[in-house]
């Protein structure tokens, strides 16, 4: 009976195990291939799709029916013929060399006997595959020399490493620790990313800080109209304001610097901050405030050893907040810093649509700027959680 | 005790100018970057492209002309516009109906499972990245290969089941889709956990009173569980709703606004970055906060009724 009830319980519940599962896994597949192809050798990543990353080599299927009756599975068993000879197999890299070797006789026999010649397209999967059993290119099935290219802005043929090993590297690139500032590389723009994140999560939210106290503990004219202007304020899109202020920029120099940026994020993200601070210090118990100013404190000392230490749960909300849109926003990036000094978002976006970049450059270099999100999320859910249901309607 | 609307102790009453010390530099930045801009830009919208002369200058004898609205004559009636206002009304469809509908659903589901925050996490992710990183995690899914190989999941499962490859970024009346797709796969986290957390509040006892009485799951959900949260549906389908007029990294990335993929935001950039005619940018920046603006009434209403509360 007790079983009955256990397997009926288990019935009941395995439609809903069966969407949740299907939800979350459609829900990482995309990345999870993106992840995968970064990690592939970029000449895997446009012969094959990435979900093939750990089934039997390209060409192998094809070898093994035209080729391995004679030749052994592993190429060796003819001794004149040994296809892990780099020497033989070096004369037919491509197709048409190996179908004209195919089409040859020897000893007077056709060379493939009575069994049909492969077409094209499985010579040169074959082809292919030689060259692999032969060791004349034999890639790894997973390299991280595209995270390498990436971070040192690397656009040539081959990799990075084999580029400045040859000593063939082009001229912006040093092939020494200093390529990682390279302009155009994703290491350079990480560290502008961070250069542009961190003080444009700080100071709003110091400057929020300081109103939230005035907002919620202290008593002004026009308190509760100035703060519902301030509620709406959160929803201006920024568009309202690019052009005029990159025309204030473009007069006091501030284009393509730091501080611009800082300043205009500092600007859009206070509403939200703001608001966010003063329902937060504003739940605080009002004994606390008035018991601490009986005991002789002024607003000041209310504010930074009261206020301020308890109020670390919403900085903590906020800062992550602010950090991630700042980190992954692109329109004020390209606005206001655009290639002058770079972010990631700015260098992807421009990997993307000028095509300049394939794929394995492409998915390294996303996964890189999404790297540091990723761990501030992971470690700091609770918090981030908790800044969206303060309600959030930010950008 | 102070009165009910005013919470601030009577003992804390302070000088007149203490306050404001506090809250001008805040005031000071914002009147600054959103409420000087603002202005500014509605009086840029009836300027020309370079802002020097008024947008009648702009008029072409013998062609219509909406004289000193001429910019906004661009900005509502072009053909260019008008597949924008018809693609973002697309976007406020699809994807507010698409993040709500598959919010509540694993927010419902994922509360029955033990494994709920794991299921929750995952979901959630990616909000945490940019729209760029998802635009590219999503062009590499929709990738069309010319040739045999498809190296795009979507259309290497499409050749597996035996139908001819779609190139789902330029093909009319599929790219749409496919853009709000990827909206939807980063916000359902955003409607999820706020979702969630209303389903919390729902009272126990009255969902459990309804099972008693032989209420079917269908029934609770229906009937009591969405009337419960239905005002919190609507602060997520607000949220949403401004966020979809706003989407400009998507549609920038992955089309750049070609093949009839257009939206408001991008096309006030392209007008502004690309194109230098700051008129008609500024017209747009203005369509688009005309139709934020109920929006905005709405929020402050909203906050109004909870201070009244509190």
């Amino acid at each position: 009976m007790n079983t009955v009830n256990k397997i009926n319980r288990f019935l009941a519940g395995l439609p809903t195990h069966v969407v949740v599962i299907a939800v979350c896994l459609l829900w990482l597949l995309p990345a999870f291939g993106l992840l995968v192809t970064s990690l592939r050798p970029f000449q895997d990543i446009n012969d094959t799709g990435w979900w093939t990353v750990l089934s039997a080599p390209k060409g192998m299927a094809d070898y093994t029916a035209s080729c391995a009756a004679c030749h052994g599975d592993d190429g060796k068993l003819i001794a004149t013929a040994d296809l892990t000879d780099p020497e033989l197999i070096g004369k037919y890299p491509r197709s048409l060399q190996l179908m004209a070797m195919l089409r040859k006789e020897i000893d007077g026999k056709p060379h493939m006997e009575d069994m049909p010649a492969p077409e094209a397209q499985q010579a040169a999967d074959i082809a292919n595959y030689l060259r692999r059993i032969s060791n004349i290119e034999n890639p790894p099935r997973f390299t991280a020399s595209n995270y390498v290219d990436a971070l040192v802005g690397y656009r040539g043929t081959t990799t990075y490493a084999k580029d400045c090993a040859a000593g063939a590297q082009s001229l912006d690139l040093k092939c020494n620790i200093r390529d990682l500032l390279n302009p155009r590389g994703m290491g350079r723009a990480f560290l502008n990313t961070l250069a542009v994140a961190l003080p444009a999560t700080v100071l709003p939210i110091l400057f929020a800080a300081f109103a939230a106290y005035a907002f919620s503990w202290l008593h002004f004219r026009g308190r509760m109209a100035l703060f519902a202007v301030l509620v709406g304020l959160q929803v201006v899109p920024l568009q309202m304001t690019l052009v005029p202020i990159s025309r204030i920029y473009a007069q006091v120099g501030l284009n393509g610097t730091f501080l611009g940026v800082w300043l205009f994020h500092t600007g859009f993200g206070l509403p939200y901050a703001i608001y966010l601070m003063r329902n937060f210090l504003g739940s605080l118990p009002r004994d606390l405030f008035e018991s601490a100013y009986l005991d002789g404190a002024s607003h000041w000392t209310a504010f930074h050893r009261l206020a301020l230490p308890l109020s670390v749960p919403a900085i903590a909300s906020l800062g992550i907040f602010q950090f991630l849109w700042v980190w992954n926003d692109l329109l004020v990036a390209l606005v206001f810093l655009g290639g002058k000094n770079p972010v990631l978002t700015y260098q992807i976006s421009n990997m993307v649509t000028s095509l300049g970049a394939g794929w394995h450059l492409l998915t390294a270099a996303a996964f890189i700027s999404m790297l540091l999100p990723m761990i501030v999320f992971f470690s700091l859910q609770r918090f981030f959680v908790r800044g969206l249901l303060a309600g959030s309607v930010k950008g | 005790m102070s009165s009910r609307d005013d919470k601030v102790p009577k003992i804390m009453k302070q000088g007149r100018v203490a306050p404001w010390l506090y809250v001008a530099p805040a005031l000071i930045v914002m009147s600054f970057f959103i409420v000087y801009p603002m202005v500014s830009t509605v009086l840029l919208s009836f300027r020309n492209a370079d802002s020097t002369l008024p947008a009648t200058a702009a008029c072409i004898a013998g062609e219509p002309c909406w004289g000193i609205f001429e910019n906004y004559r661009y900005a509502l009636t072009s053909p260019i516009m008008l597949t924008a206002f018809r693609n973002n009304l697309l976007w406020i469809l699809l994807m507010v109906s698409g993040t709500v509908a598959m919010g509540l659903l694993i927010a419902v589901l994922a509360d029955r499972v033990r494994y709920e925050r794991f299921a929750k996490a995952i979901i959630f992710l990616p909000m945490a990245i940019s729209f760029v990183g998802a635009g590219v995690i999503w062009k590499f899914m929709y990738d069309y290969g010319s040739g045999k190989i498809q190296i795009g999941l979507l259309n290497a499962i499409l050749k597996t089941v035996g139908v001819s490859a779609v190139s789902w970024l330029t093909q009319p009346g599929i790219n749409n889709l496919a853009l709000i797709l990827v909206g939807i796969w980063m916000w359902t986290g955003f409607s999820m956990t706020i979702l969630a957390a209303a389903l919390r509040g729902v009272p126990t006892e009255i969902v459990e009173a309804a099972r008693v009485d032989g209420a079917t799951e269908w029934h609770v959900f229906w009937r009591i569980i969405v009337p419960v949260i239905m005002p919190t549906i609507a602060v997520v389908i607000t949220t949403m709703v401004i966020n979809v007029l706003k989407i400009f990294d998507i549609v920038y990335v992955m089309t750049g606004g070609n093949y009839g993929t257009e939206v408001i935001a991008n096309r006030m950039y392209v007008e502004m970055y690309n194109s230098f005619q700051s008129g008609r940018a500024t017209a747009i920046a203005v369509v688009l906060i005309l139709v934020i603006i109920p929006a905005m009434i709405y929020n402050i209403r909203r906050f109004q009724e909870q201070e009244a509360i509190r």
